[in-house]
């Protein structure tokens, strides 16, 4: 009210707009941002120091022993005689080691391309699931890449993984054929259809493996090792432990009480016992009780472990989310003559699995992470690799800290991803307005 | 709702003497709790029927019975000339026939509008999805948002989600429309909207059993009112005589409560 004029009383008019000014220096820009979030009272102003002190602290160890360091060696002496006596990481061990972390040291060593290919095709498979606005008839590589997948890890006869998938193509054959009759009828011919083609299968495979030898050099379990490892374990079994949950989670709702009787005491009992206790039953106890014809190969009776186990957890976390639901979702299904694989497909599921999202990434993370576990029986997964040929090896006994922070940078990179793709997906199917 | 006498005629002359709903000596209980007793009840092709009375006293429970979304213990329920045992062909038939609308509408929130009419008549009528968005977009303009088609249910008024309800229950083209209290969880604004789409699907002939409190309605549309109490049904009768002379003390006290004020 400055620029009034003196002579009137309370009338005003303004001829002129006021221009536009910029705040006050201290409200805006950086020093506001300052201001605001790092200084906005003592205690806070304090606390700023002393965090980007020990910030300090923490940069000024670590960031000479990653910038000084050594990525060029033959051995830890080697190492130590070029930094002498300099801070520094002696990151050589991983490049020299490299294909051994990656691949377990028993792979061989000119096939290396093959996981490396799988591993490129893993994204392909799971494109279209993560995320479905791709079109669906990509698809068809993730049907196609289980059986892809395990032929360019372990090799062999392609004929062994085309019959494994005829088996389910026979299946599916029947369960079109009978499933406009019923859902039982189809559902266990289908199993039993599987079986027979298998069976057939089994005396066809090793004529057409000589008619047409189209054949990758055979590799052993035992052989397959390192990271690549814990991504197969952690990606079969992740991918196994979902469905497998989903029904555990199902048939504990069911009405049927044999049926829910059984989900419940599987889930309780695989919940209360350590992953570690199932892995060394998978890798001792189990021969005891298989005929000793039947050679389960060690990965598989690992992989049914960890499938388990982690099937429980996810089993758990969709009743969470069931139970979640109103009834009022399950009544308006049933009214409008949804029959029930209908309504839980259609209606239920969708929603549970949308509210579960972040317990089964929570899953999901923990069992990729305990992947690792199996080094405990004797495999050469990432921490197998690094515990026992690595760091028992005279050339780089001691290196702990860059390996093992390595594997858990690789880890990390993993989980994060993971985590964050289940973030965007929450946001994706965030339809309900709450 | 100025032509009523139209509408009286158009009452007296729709409903057929052909059976839509055959309730025989029907018994229910929760655990042990008796809730519903010798219930006995025909519904002609194209009656309306309200049916009132205090709370708890089996109403609901009633007309959920009749597309098997709960139990009953003893007698028969006959629908459409199905007769609902525990065969879940049959139920699941009886279902396709019977629209439901429910007091707190129980629209799927991961569908759109369009899709929540669509679902059912694609995987239950096995329509094909072209026929039948093209009968969801004229239910749905019927009930007058055709506009709304694509968005959620959690982006639409109380109102709009029951009259999207009622739209998706009449895609599935059904014979028996029931209504589980569709305006208690409403405004008072929103009320008119919906009860003037059910008075619509009522001139039209749909055979309907509604649980209500809005008594203007039971006047207006119903061929008859029932009157519940304790698991019975105390007192049924035209909508005339039954507001204007009850015959039952039940009926007149819970009456004068209800249109007291």
């Amino acid at each position: 009210m400055s620029d009034t004029n003196a002579n009137s009383t309370v009338a005003f008019v303004r001829h002129d707009t006021i221009p536009e000014r910029e705040p006050p220096l201290g409200e805006r820009g950086l020093i506001k941002w300052l201001r605001e979030n790092l200084f906005s009272s003592v205690t806070n102003g304090v606390l700023t120091v002393l965090s980007l002190w020990a910030i300090y602290l923490i940069l000024a160890a670590s960031l000479p022993w990653l910038l000084n360091g050594i990525w060029d060696a033959p051995s830890i002496r080697d190492c130590r005689t070029i930094l002498d006596g300099a801070r520094g990481g002696c990151f050589a061990v991983l490049t020299e080691r490299w294909n051994q972390l990656l691949f377990g040291f028993q792979y061989p060593s000119d096939q290396y391309w093959r996981p490396t290919l799988a591993f490129i095709l893993l994204f392909v498979a799971f494109a279209p699931v993560m995320f479905y606005k791709l079109p669906r008839k990509l698809l068809i590589m993730t049907a196609v890449y289980p059986f892809l997948g395990y032929w360019l890890i372990w090799g062999g006869s392609i004929w062994v993984p085309v019959f494994a998938a005829g088996g389910f193509v026979a299946g599916y054959m029947v369960y079109r054929q009978f499933i406009t009759r019923s859902f039982a009828i189809a559902f266990f011919g289908a199993i039993v259809g599987a079986f027979v083609f298998w069976w057939i299968a089994d005396f066809i495979t090793p004529v057409l493996a000589n008619l047409i030898p189209i054949e990758l050099e055979f590799v052993k379990s035992r052989q397959v090792g390192g990271f690549m490892l814990n991504m197969i374990l952690g990606v079969v079994c992740l991918s196994l432990a979902l469905p497998l949950g989903i029904i555990l989670a199902l048939g504990r709702q069911s009405s049927m009480p044999i049926i829910k009787w059984i989900c419940v005491v599987f889930i309780e009992f695989v919940r209360g016992v350590p992953l570690i206790t199932l892995l060394f039953v998978a890798n001792v106890v189990l021969a005891y009780f298989l005929p000793p014809e039947a050679n389960f190969d060690l990965v598989v009776r690992v992989i049914i472990m960890i499938t388990l186990f982690a099937a429980a957890y996810i089993a758990e976390v969709i009743r969470g989310g069931l139970a979640a639901l109103p009834t009022g979702q399950y009544e308006a299904a049933d009214s409008l003559g949804l029959d029930y694989p209908q309504s839980m497909r259609l209606i239920i599921l969708p929603q549970a699995l949308k509210i579960s999202i972040p317990g089964i990434v929570n899953v999901a993370v923990g069992l990729f992470k305990d992947t690792t576990l199996v080094s405990v029986i004797s495999m050469f997964d990432l921490v197998g690799m690094i515990r026992g040929p690595i760091l028992s090896s005279t050339d780089w006994n001691g290196v702990y800290w860059e390996l093992f922070g390595f594997a858990a940078l690789l880890f990390f990179i993993m989980c994060y991803g993971i985590s964050q793709y289940s973030q965007w997906l929450e946001r994706q199917l965030a339809t309900d307005h709450r | 709702m100025s032509d009523t006498a139209a509408k009286v005629e158009a009452k007296a002359s729709a409903i057929s003497d052909q059976v839509a709903i055959e309730i025989q000596n029907m018994n229910k209980w929760y655990g042990t709790f008796h809730v519903l007793r010798d219930i006995d009840l025909t519904v002609y092709q194209g009656e309306r029927i309200v049916v009132c009375g205090p709370s708890g006293s089996g109403k609901s429970t009633l007309i959920r019975c009749i597309n098997a979304l709960e139990e009953h213990q003893a007698g028969s329920i006959t629908v459409d000339g199905t007769l609902l045992s525990s065969d879940l062909k049959n139920i699941d038939k009886i279902r396709s026939e019977v629209g439901m609308v429910f007091q707190h509408f129980n629209l799927f929130p991961h569908l759109t509008i369009l899709e929540n009419c669509t679902l059912a008549p694609i995987w239950v009528r096995k329509i094909p999805k072209k026929e039948a968005e093209e009968t969801a977009m004229h239910f749905l303009t019927k009930v007058k948002i055709p506009e709304q088609a694509d968005k959620y249910p959690g982006q639409l008024s109380g109102g709009q989600q029951q009259r999207v309800a009622i739209a998706r229950s009449l895609c599935m083209r059904p014979r028996i429309m029931l209504f589980d209290e569709p305006t208690s969880a409403l405004d008072p604004e929103m009320i008119k909207e919906v009860l003037d789409t059910m008075i619509e699907l009522a001139e039209e002939g749909m055979t309907m059993i509604c649980v209500t409190h809005e008594m203007g309605f039971a006047r207006q549309v119903a061929d008859r009112v029932i009157f519940m109490d304790q698991g019975q049904i105390v007192e049924q009768n035209e909508p005339e005589p039954f507001f204007n002379d009850p015959k039952s003390d039940r009926t007149k006290l819970f009456l004068s409560q209800i249109l007291g004020h």
